[in-house]
């Protein structure tokens, strides 16, 4: 992947309103890779958390929302717990889900979703994947 | 009939366990000369230091032997207590039966280990009948120095031995003292101006009456030894009397002629006749000979004709001056590597790629610019600025393998800077590890990064060029797997930490030794930090290798510190371990002259009574011999014996076996 970087892509609207959301600031990270070491969904991630901090500190927003790190995190707050540097990547990762669902374009609904799956996966992780009624 | 006595130590169990110390003692009084033996628990404890020294007196001895752990341990102890009992210390000798012996053998029953401990002893003591007292060589010290180099270090160390009461003769070989760090803008992790905090120290070196400044003066040639060093310091060719010059600096302003100035870099021009900076100390300007149309085609003259004082001489020839010291540092700075030598970065090919030191001057209030930072090309202020890390550091192949150790640090206090003065500017960092150990250097780079917003970027560039007006920058971001480009303003390169140009000369001229980075030596890496294997020359700052200046302070005062010490005391005692030439068979083949790692070794020429050479003999400085036995082993008519260690009494202790 070849990548432009300018000031504009790295301190986009974009990235400024994810700031502003999650109350992080990206260039805290310094990607010692902690929270992708702990994250008990990092194998199922496309981007794993500290990946997706290292994206969005290049402004690369767009390759972030594409990825399922979002949907995945149940926010069980270890990334956060862990973290040297301070940075919770779930309130990242909610920021996005917040951003992604406000635009009300893309609502799974309950019924749809395979009854099997319902009922392997872990309750948190069911709370986290409908977060988007209550939001 | 020699008086020898022998003292086993059991050391507690250390020996006792395989050795039988009493049947040892009990066999060596059966040997003829031997008038006393004992076995003692710890003999290294006070109690059986007093009974060594009542022995010595009681039985009057003229020879002990203690059998006991390695003489690395307590040889010294022994050889105290055996003096204060009235004895040559080099009477005293050590049998190692511990580390050589007890502690190797696993027989319980104590039969090898009691043998072995016998012979051992058995062996020493046929040597100590041929040991003869020596006594400790005294070498009278000449409480002066000479300092090398007029950097943060070599200022420090001068500071330092002119505070301590002593005298100090302080080279530079550019027309003014203050080396590296006067070029630097501001200095991490403090941000405090390099200016400020340096000129005190030079103004305080040329007003203090202990230190004398050889500025634009070069070493020419160091003989002697420690204590009693002679060395020729040639005085390079000012073209104006230092003693006249006033400093008004008219002869600058009229001169119209102009150079690239290499203290701004290749920035910017300075005058024919110049001072290096505004703060030169001393200030005193010199004339840049090959560049000067008077004295190259006698056209011109315009200085000395507004000069007041009549100071500037066009005749004026280099001086050689010769200084007698007795100790030198050495304090030659470092020097940038030539960034052409990557050509992938495009410096030299592209005006916007520049170097750090030259970012500095940019940065700096007293540079080209007067501090803003403004690209060379065209003079715009740059919205973007690329630093590029590790430019022919850690790069085996094109440059050194050494981390240059600062570079990681200046190019954070750069991001720093070029975002105090450019608010709206980004800069990037393409580095491949964060090196900030150092007081409160990590939290330094954190701020540039989360503070000042600089964007690292992990990984190595690998293309720059040049594309309407801006330099493309191609590299990686390892982080996130991902090719980066760039389009900046102004690149600049942290390019490694060279030793200088003519380290090796110099080295070879003091007998230093050099890694192959030309960088000079420590005795000891750890615990011998300043000194080299040349007794009396010590190092400090860059010239050892790649530091900060708070390290390079450090280093100056150590070093100062031990010239001190060699100054506190009017001779210095040295072991009389040293090569003797045997004078009525050396055949001046010089075999020994060439082995001898510490050019201890002198040509001596006998002369007739009118004063003819007759023959050439080899002479030992016993100021400079290490007494390491080389030499005794090179030659080959057998005419050089260590003291303490001669060939008779190795073959004494072979043939008692």
């Amino acid at each position: 992947m070849k990548i432009k970087l300018a000031k504009e892509d790295i301190e986009s609207s974009k990235i400024q309103l994810i700031e502003r959301v999650s109350g992080e600031e990206m260039r805290r990270c310094y990607q010692c890779g902690k929270c992708s070491a702990g994250c008990p969904v990092s194998f199922a991630m496309e981007l794993p958390p500290s990946q997706v901090m290292r994206f969005l500190q290049l402004g690369r927003v767009d390759e972030v929302m594409k990825a399922n790190s979002m949907w995945t995190c149940v926010g069980c707050l270890q990334c956060y717990a862990r973290c040297p540097q301070g940075v919770s990547v779930a309130a990242v990762l909610e920021a996005l889900r917040q951003i992604v669902l406000r635009k009300g374009t893309d609502h799974e609904r309950i019924k749809d979703v395979p009854f099997p799956f319902m009922k392997s996966a872990p309750q948190q992780a069911i709370v986290c994947g409908f977060r988007k009624f209550v939001s | 009939m020699p008086r020898i006595g022998v003292f086993v130590c059991q050391c507690g169990n250390n020996i006792a366990a395989t050795v039988d110390t009493k049947k040892v003692a009990e066999e060596m009084a059966k040997l003829p000369g031997v008038v006393y033996t004992t076995d003692y628990k710890f003999m290294c404890s006070s109690p059986g230091q007093e009974m060594l020294k009542k022995a010595i007196i009681d039985n009057k001895l003229d020879g002990v032997i203690v059998s006991a752990c390695s003489p690395h341990m307590h040889e010294k102890t022994f050889r105290k207590a055996s003096e204060a009992a009235g004895l040559n210390p080099y009477r005293c000798e050590i049998t190692n039966i511990r580390e050589q012996c007890s502690w190797v053998h696993h027989d319980k029953t104590k039969k090898t280990g009691t043998i072995k401990s016998t012979d051992l002893t058995r062996m020493v003591i046929e040597r100590l009948k041929r040991n003869r007292p020596l006594t400790k060589i005294k070498i009278p010290v000449r409480k002066k120095a000479l300092v090398i180099g007029g950097g943060i270090a070599g200022i420090q160390a001068a500071l330092d031995i002119a505070e301590g009461g002593r005298e100090v003769i302080l080279v530079e070989k550019e027309p003014s003292i203050g080396g590296n760090m006067a070029r630097l803008s501001e200095t991490f992790p403090t941000m405090d101006c390099s200016q400020c905090i340096l000129t005190p120290k030079m103004v305080e070196a040329e007003l203090n009456e202990r230190i004398t400044l050889y500025t634009y003066s070069e070493v020419e040639k160091v003989d002697g030894y420690i204590g009693n060093f002679t060395v020729q310091i040639r005085k390079k060719a000012r073209y104006v009397d230092e003693a006249l010059c006033t400093g008004c600096g008219e002869c600058i302003e009229k001169c119209p002629f102009k150079a690239e100035s290499q203290f701004e870099v290749g920035l910017t021009k300075r005058k024919i006749i110049y001072t290096p900076f505004p703060q030169s100390v001393p200030n005193v300007p010199v004339i840049d000979a090959p560049n000067c149309p008077k004295i190259q085609k006698d056209k011109c003259g315009a200085c000395a004709i507004v000069c007041g004082p009549k100071c500037i001489d066009f005749k004026q020839q280099d001086r050689i001056e010769t200084v007698d010291v007795g100790a030198i540092i050495v304090a030659t700075g470092y020097q940038n590597m030539a960034n052409e030598r990557f050509g992938e970065y495009g410096y030299g090919r592209i005006k916007d790629v520049i170097s750090g030191m030259q970012f500095e001057r940019l940065a700096s209030s007293s540079g080209p610019t007067g501090g803003e930072i403004r690209r060379p090309s065209d003079g715009k202020i740059p919205k973007s600025v690329v630093f590029i890390q590790c430019v022919g550091s850690r790069d085996e192949k094109k440059g050194v393998s050494y981390c240059s150790k600062v570079c990681c640090m200046y190019t954070a206090k750069h991001t720093m800077l070029y975002s105090h003065k450019v608010h709206d500017g980004q800069s990037y960092v393409f580095y491949m590890d964060i090196r900030s150990g150092g007081k409160r250097y990590e939290e330094f780079v954190r701020k540039a990064i989360e503070h000042d917003h600089a964007m690292y970027l992990r990984g190595r560039v690998s293309r720059v060029y040049e594309k309407d007006g801006k330099v493309i920058v191609q590299g990686a971001d390892t982080l996130s797997g991902s090719q980066v480009e760039i389009e900046a303003d102004m690149v600049v390169l942290a390019t490694a930490i060279v030793s200088r140009d003519g380290a090796d000369t110099l080295a070879q001229k003091l007998g230093i030794g050099y890694d192959k980075y030309r960088f000079y030596n420590e005795y000891h890496p750890k615990l011998k930090p300043v000194e080299t294997v040349t007794a009396g020359i010590f190092l400090a700052g860059t010239c050892m290798g790649p530091m900060d200046i708070p390290e390079s302070v450090a280093q100056g005062s150590a070093a100062a510190s031990k010239a001190l010490a060699l100054f506190s005391a009017d001779e210095m005692t040295r072991k009389p371990v040293t090569a003797l030439v045997n004078r009525a068979t050396c055949n001046a083949c010089w075999d020994c002259l060439t082995a001898c790692p510490y050019t201890a070794i002198e040509r001596e020429d006998v002369r007739n009574r009118q004063g003819e050479t007759i023959r050439w003999l080899a002479r030992v400085n016993e100021g400079v011999c290490q007494g390491c036995g080389v030499c005794v082993a090179a030659c080959r008519s057998k005419s050089i014996d260590l003291r303490g260690y001669t060939d008779e009494q190795v073959f004494a202790a072979i043939n008692a076996f």
